[in-house]
């Protein structure tokens, strides 16, 4: 028996009804219902996965502000239908910590008010956009520029003696993405870091909405650009879910063999970055060696080195034949020996130890509250993997092995990676072996009118969520993104507090979020 | 230690050829990339990256520039942390209205001879992206651009490439 959806009925009882036969199963309760609903699943154990808000005054009616929690392998979405007036909510943060920033940004970008934040200033957003700017609302012209005005962001101060704020970014000293970082410290250590981010907001939720169907891959594949194969994926399986279109078992396990093949790729870098800001050099360099040759391999075998746009809606638009096969397992065995020798290194090296160990934890119990995901939440004690708990073949099939570790130190964040490398290595091995024939894409489908998608994907990052809404001319009317980042962003924010300044960069790698997947 | 060394032995210069120049206007005049930035830039190129609202496939592909593979080093190509060492500012992304400002800044920050590349699609024309309240387009909306590498994200040869375009 399904543990939220009793609850909900529990409690409830006739007052809220299911929506039709949608998946995940969708419950409209009354708005002013809507909190309470979520204290009911908190205490069923749910997390929060995502929350948005969609505007449905084309189809004449108001605005429709959707939960989405989760429990083990049951998604479960409440949803409240708002006035076009006056359109407000009871807000989640008392009950959800993640709620704080899903809520700024639909009140910044929608126009959405929930009452009851704590926190009024935009997310997002930023203070020189025209206050009634929504963009997300139908009524708002996207091809138009911004207009500046005059305003300034309110940061959180910290004061006494000895306080001292350090302003970071949002052009940082590395390679890496905009955003800003402010420290408040006493001496090295820190006492508050904040978080703006919104430097790299693309527009893209709007920008789907100009799309069609078949073209809006394309931008999913771009959402976050080193996760392109799991967004595209994630796209993909929420509107076959709308279309009841049928994918091919082989492609199918070809989807899954680009997944975990961006997975390593993704891994090994981050374990190579994360060594390089504790100065051990060495492991960059051999790391993205091997990074390199899966690169490499990709780009020879699938024509692009992400293997962007390569999973398209009802299959996949590259197979792969007997010597790419040979390829791959040989290309593995040479990964599988180099890998293992430097995990040895790694762990030998007691300088490299002595920073990684006990260095930015973040509790389960903070883990557990702020509702993260993916490689985080395992380092933290949380058994959360899309792959094990709500998996398509032929993950359903073979197993997946996935790490879950409790100290939620930099270390185990590395070493969850490590673990995974292997398990994804052997996926690998197994796919290859038993991946059946059969063709590689179907014909998608129409999608029909009032309809909703669904689907959550586990990227190398952690769990992706699109949630797609069909308008009533069969139009995209809503496109909602959830990236593991959205979560994950606040976790750094905690983990981060008591640590010293120069141990920042080294944290943050361990965490590396994505700053466009979390923009949008 | 001893396994550090072993493997460093073990895996010894993995670096490749030069990449070679596919654009005819380079080829027919000669012009090498390591000689040029011996002679016009001492031996270092400095370059500053900026992301201005990339998906961030660009910076991956950047990051493998300076990977042992293609080792940008060599050539006497470097990342430096701040624009003002900068001599190119690489920057990526279509521009979005968020990072305007900063932009516009690490270009001001920047000393001459201030050369200008854009990397990517969405950097050249702000690929699909395109122009919207949220995204002012290539980068080229924003600060004066010297070199175009387009791709999606360009490959990292592609990237090496785009340097001897600044010759031109």
């Amino acid at each position: 028996m399904k543990r939220l959806e009793t609850a909900l009925k529990a409690v409830f009882g006739d007052d809220i009804k299911p929506d039709g036969h949608r998946e995940p199963v969708t419950f409209t309760v009354p708005v002013a219902m809507f909190a309470e609903a979520a204290r009911t699943l908190k205490e069923s154990y749910a997390f929060l996965c995502a929350e948005w808000t969609t505007d449905d005054t084309n189809s004449g009616r108001g605005y429709g502000i959707y939960a989405c929690f989760r429990h083990s392998n049951e998604y479960l979405i409440v949803k409240s239908e708002l006035s076009a007036d006056s359109p407000e909510f009871p807000s989640l943060v008392k009950y959800f910590v993640p709620a704080y920033r899903f809520e700024r940004q639909i009140r910044s970008l929608m126009g959405v008010t929930p009452v009851g934040h704590p926190d009024d200033r935009p997310w997002i957003k930023f203070e020189d956009w025209p206050e009634d700017a929504w963009p997300l609302r139908k009524s708002f012209d996207a091809s138009k520029r911004m207009v500046r005005s005059d305003g300034e962001y309110a940061w959180l101060r910290a004061e006494g003696e000895g306080v001292y704020e350090i302003p970071v970014g949002p052009v940082h000293a590395g390679i890496i993405e905009p955003g800003h970082f402010r420290f408040q410290a006493v001496g090295e250590t820190i006492v508050n870091l904040e978080e703006r981010l919104g430097y790299v907001h693309k527009g893209i939720e709007k920008r789907f909405e100009a799309m069609t169907w078949e073209e809006a891959v394309r931008l999913a594949g771009r959402v976050s650009g080193d996760t392109t194969v799991a967004h595209s994926l994630a796209y993909c399986m929420a509107l076959e879910s709308m279309t009841h279109c049928h994918v091919p078992v082989r492609a199918q396990w070809l989807r899954a063999l680009f997944l975990e093949r961006e997975r390593i790729a993704n891994h090994l870098g981050d374990i190579g970055a994360i060594c390089n800001d504790a100065a051990f050099a060495f492991m960059l360099y051999q790391c993205s060696r091997l990074k390199e040759a899966m690169l490499a391999t990709n780009h020879r075998l699938f024509g692009h080195r992400f293997m962007m746009d390569k999973v398209i809606p009802g299959g996949v638009t590259v197979d792969i034949d007997l010597t790419a096969k040979i390829e791959m397992l040989s290309e593995l065995d040479f990964l599988d020996r180099d890998f293992h020798r430097l995990v040895r290194i790694y762990e030998e090296s007691s300088s490299l130890e002595d920073r990684v160990r006990g260095t930015g934890i973040l509790t389960s119990e903070l883990a557990r509250e702020l509702c993260t995901v993916g490689v985080v939440a395992r380092a933290s004690g949380l058994n959360v993997d899309c792959r094990v708990h709500n998996p398509f073949p032929p993950y359903d099939s073979i197993g997946v092995d996935s790490p879950v570790l409790v100290a939620g130190d930099v270390h185990a964040r590395v070493w969850v990676r490590v673990v995974e490398i292997r398990a994804s290595m052997s996926i690998m091995r197994t796919i290859l072996a038993k991946i059946p024939v059969g063709p590689i894409a179907v014909e998608c489908g129409a999608v029909s009118p009032d309809t909703t998608g669904f689907a959550a994907v586990e990227g190398w990052r952690g769990e992706i969520i699109y949630w797609l809404q069909c308008g009533q001319k069969g139009e995209i009317n809503r496109c909602m993104v959830r990236d593991p980042s959205s979560v994950n962003w606040l976790a750094l924010e905690q983990a981060i507090k008591g640590n010293i300044v120069p141990d920042f960069p080294i944290c943050n790698k361990s965490f590396n979020q994505s700053y466009s997947g979390h923009d949008l | 230690m001893i396994r550090i060394l072993r493997q460093i032995l073990r895996t010894g210069i993995v670096t490749g050829k030069t990449p070679q120049v596919d654009d005819p206007n380079i080829k027919t005049r000669g012009i090498n990339l390591e000689d040029t930035v011996k002679k016009c830039f001492r031996r270092s190129l400095t370059v500053r990256e900026v992301d201005a609202g990339s998906c961030n496939g660009c910076e991956l592909e950047i990051h493998a520039i300076n990977n042992p593979v293609y080792d940008c080093e060599r050539l006497g190509i470097h990342f430096t942390a701040s624009p003002r060492f900068a001599d190119v500012l690489l920057v990526t992304g279509p521009v979005s209205t968020n990072m305007e400002i900063a932009l516009r800044r690490t270009y001001d920050a920047t000393p001459a001879p201030k050369i200008v590349i854009a990397v990517g699609d969405c950097a050249c024309n702000g690929g699909i992206f395109g122009e919207t309240y949220a995204s002012l387009g290539g980068i080229d909306k924003v600060i004066p651009v010297n070199v175009y590498i387009p791709g999606c994200p360009p490959t990292p040869p592609d990237i090496l490439n785009g340097f001897y375009k600044i010759f031109l």
